[in-house]
């Protein structure tokens, strides 16, 4: 296998707030394969969402990238001027947002919004812009496309607005595309719809997709690796069969165990991980798990765990008590 | 034995234009909004062919009827040198509508200049235009204008430019704070992340989304300025006599004749009046239909 589309070295970020510094993402580096799913699993405040925008350049005016380096396709993307990194954004790198509420405009037609990324950056008349808009829309499944360029978004419901925000990302037939939990706010019905067209239409493209998400479930059906986040920092990455066969990080144990499962024995509670997530402005010492671990010891207080292979392809943060 | 033939809708209904339906809908939904719209373009009509409708010249003396009260010669009466008042009243609808167009679209203009550069930027170009607009704000409007205008003499460029900066500065708050809550949008960033560049994203992401209240800001600030310009007039400072204003003939004929010729003083006054009412409601009307987001919400 060649070098990776995109590999993420060593990538801090902090942002300046009130209460002062605070280290979002931590020494995180992740890489994508061309054609791969990579999904990036953690909860609120784990740096997932942070890492995502980070590769973009959309970090905010308080957030700056500490360390670390971003290689797209061999171009390192935190070093990129404005105007180079505007034109990667949207034709080769595409996002998807969280909310499909609110990530489109509106004011403007759905038409005008999805052929936005062609007019910007393809050499295309505003007009075969707009009608190859209308093909995209038919292609993510939106019945009558062509009457509803015309539409805005207030006439569509969350599930057709995220179709939408796929068009959009598709635009540019992208290398890479960014999901930031692109279900979160859909029902749970429509979210697989969705999912499965995002990986249909990726697959198609032959372009990698890093999906953001906090469910497990979602990483089981669609991604080929796994890397989950934690306080910040990358704790345990495998592929995704793998994940759920042999977790070697406490926190991905705990995490597996606490999804609901068919074949569960009803009237079991089901199993959660005690405490509080960490505050990103006052993180311990040691792991960042390790108050909540249930197999913490002093050396875990104190020492923060690195990255360390277990077996071929399968990092974990951890100092390794057996416990598994 | 009759038959009941479903006969298909023949080719479906008669298209309107938008505009005419977009009418039709302010009349339906907005129908005092309509008639301030209506009263607008009636003065807008009056204005631009003031010279043409006007029954008689605008400084046309006429000894034989002076201060006379209206009748079908003269509709609004004459003045204390027997001048149509009709006549001067529309020439003064004329000059009204100039200075209060033009005042008010630079108004406009610089209000979002100033508000959206200050709103998106955001950080110490943010804080500095905003202390400006505060010291700019601690001076009262008219003490300003009558300064300024003594020092480089009445007319109507002179209080266009006034007039605009004045109202400008001051308006650029209020699309600041508009920008500001639609820059915060999740569709700010997804531009980005499409890569368009900010001045794109400020035409066409974020002017958009402010333009209800900008439209709301420009009609406010027609009838401001009107009213403003009539206050000018009325303590001297306005356009020279004797050209006719609406204020300059409230405070000087309509006042000084108060008791022999009452219409002297009402013509102008309730110009003034119905005309800055109906501006502002039209605009209000304007706003709730032109925003895709109140539609249907009615």
């Amino acid at each position: 296998m060649g070098s990776p589309l995109l590999d993420i070295e060593h990538l801090s970020v902090t942002f300046r707030t009130d209460r002062g510094e605070v280290r979002a993402v931590d020494d995180v580096s992740l890489h994508v394969n061309e054609g791969e799913t990579l999904a990036v699993v953690g909860e609120s405040g784990s740096g997932k969402s942070v890492t995502a925008l980070s590769i973009l350049g959309l970090i905010g005016d308080n957030g700056s990238i500490t360390n670390g380096r971003i290689l797209f396709d061999g171009a390192d993307l935190t070093r990129l001027g404005k105007a180079d990194l505007r034109a990667i954004r949207g034709d080769r790198i595409a996002m998807i947002f969280q909310e499909p509420m609110s990530s489109l405009n509106p004011v403007l037609t759905i038409g005008k919004q999805v052929a936005e990324p062609m007019w910007l950056h393809r050499d295309m008349t505003w007009d075969d812009a707009y009608q190859r808009a209308g093909e995209l829309l038919a292609r993510v499944s939106i019945p009558d496309a062509a009457q509803r360029l015309n539409d805005y978004p207030h006439h569509f419901s969350g599930g057709m607005r995220q179709r939408v925000m796929i068009a959009m990302a598709l635009a540019c037939e992208p290398q890479l595309i960014i999901a930031d939990e692109p279900t979160t706010a859909l029902d749970v019905t429509v979210q697989a719809q969705i999912l499965s067209l995002l990986k249909n239409l990726t697959r198609e493209l032959n372009s990698s997709l890093i999906l953001i998400t906090h469910d497990l479930g979602v990483v089981a059906r669609y991604a080929d690796r796994v890397a989950v986040m934690y306080g910040g920092r990358v704790i345990e990455t495998t592929t995704a069969r793998n994940l759920y066969a042999n977790p070697r990080h406490p926190y991905t144990e705990g995490l597996i165990a606490s999804v609901p499962s068919l074949d569960g024995n009803p009237g079991e509670p089901l199993m959660t991980i005690a405490g509080q997530p960490p505050d990103l402005a006052n993180l311990p010492p040691g792991c960042a798990f390790a108050p909540r671990c249930r197999y913490a010891q002093e050396r875990c207080l104190e020492a923060q765990p690195s990255l360390e292979a277990v077996s071929e392809g399968h990092l974990r943060a951890c100092f390794g008590y057996d416990h598994v | 034995m009759s038959e009941v033939i479903y006969t298909p809708p023949a080719a479906g209904p008669t298209q309107r234009s938008p505009i005419v339906a977009f009418n039709l809908r302010m009349f339906r939904e907005k129908p005092l909004g309509a008639i301030g719209g209506v009263i607008f373009f009636v003065f807008l009509f009056c204005g631009v062919f003031a010279d043409v409708l006007a029954p008689y010249g605008v400084n046309e003396t006429d000894m034989f009827h002076r201060l006379e009260s209206p009748s079908l010669d003269f509709p609004m009466g004459t003045d204390h040198l027997g001048r149509d008042v009709l006549s001067r009243i529309l020439i003064g609808a004329q000059l009204s509508m100039i200075v209060g167009f033009l005042a008010a679209g630079l108004a406009t203009v610089i209000s979002i200049v100033l508000g959206i550069v200050s709103g998106y930027v955001g950080g110490k170009t943010d804080m500095l235009i905003q202390r400006f607009v505060d010291a700019w704000m601690t001076f009262p409007d008219l003490v300003l204008l009558i300064v300024v205008i003594s020092i480089v003499g009445p007319g109507i460029p002179q209080i266009v430019i006034i007039l605009g900066l004045l109202y400008g500065i001051a308006g650029s708050r209020i699309v600041r704070g508009a920008v500001v809550s639609v820059r915060e949008n999740m569709y700010t960033h997804a531009a980005q992340s499409m890569g368009a560049r900010t001045l794109y994203i400020l035409w066409h992401h974020i002017l958009p989304n402010v333009m209800p209240v900008v439209i709301v800001l420009f009609t406010t600030r027609v009838g401001a300025v009107i009213l403003a310009e009539a206050g000018l007039s009325f303590l001297g400072l306005g356009i020279p006599p004797p050209t006719p204003t609406w204020g300059s003939m409230l405070s000087g004929t309509g006042r000084t004749y108060m008791y022999l010729g009452p219409w002297l003083a009402l013509a102008p006054g309730l110009c003034l009046t119905i005309v800055v009412y109906a501006i502002n409601v039209y605009g209000d009307a304007l706003r709730d239909l032109l925003d895709p987001r109140m539609r249907g919400s009615r």
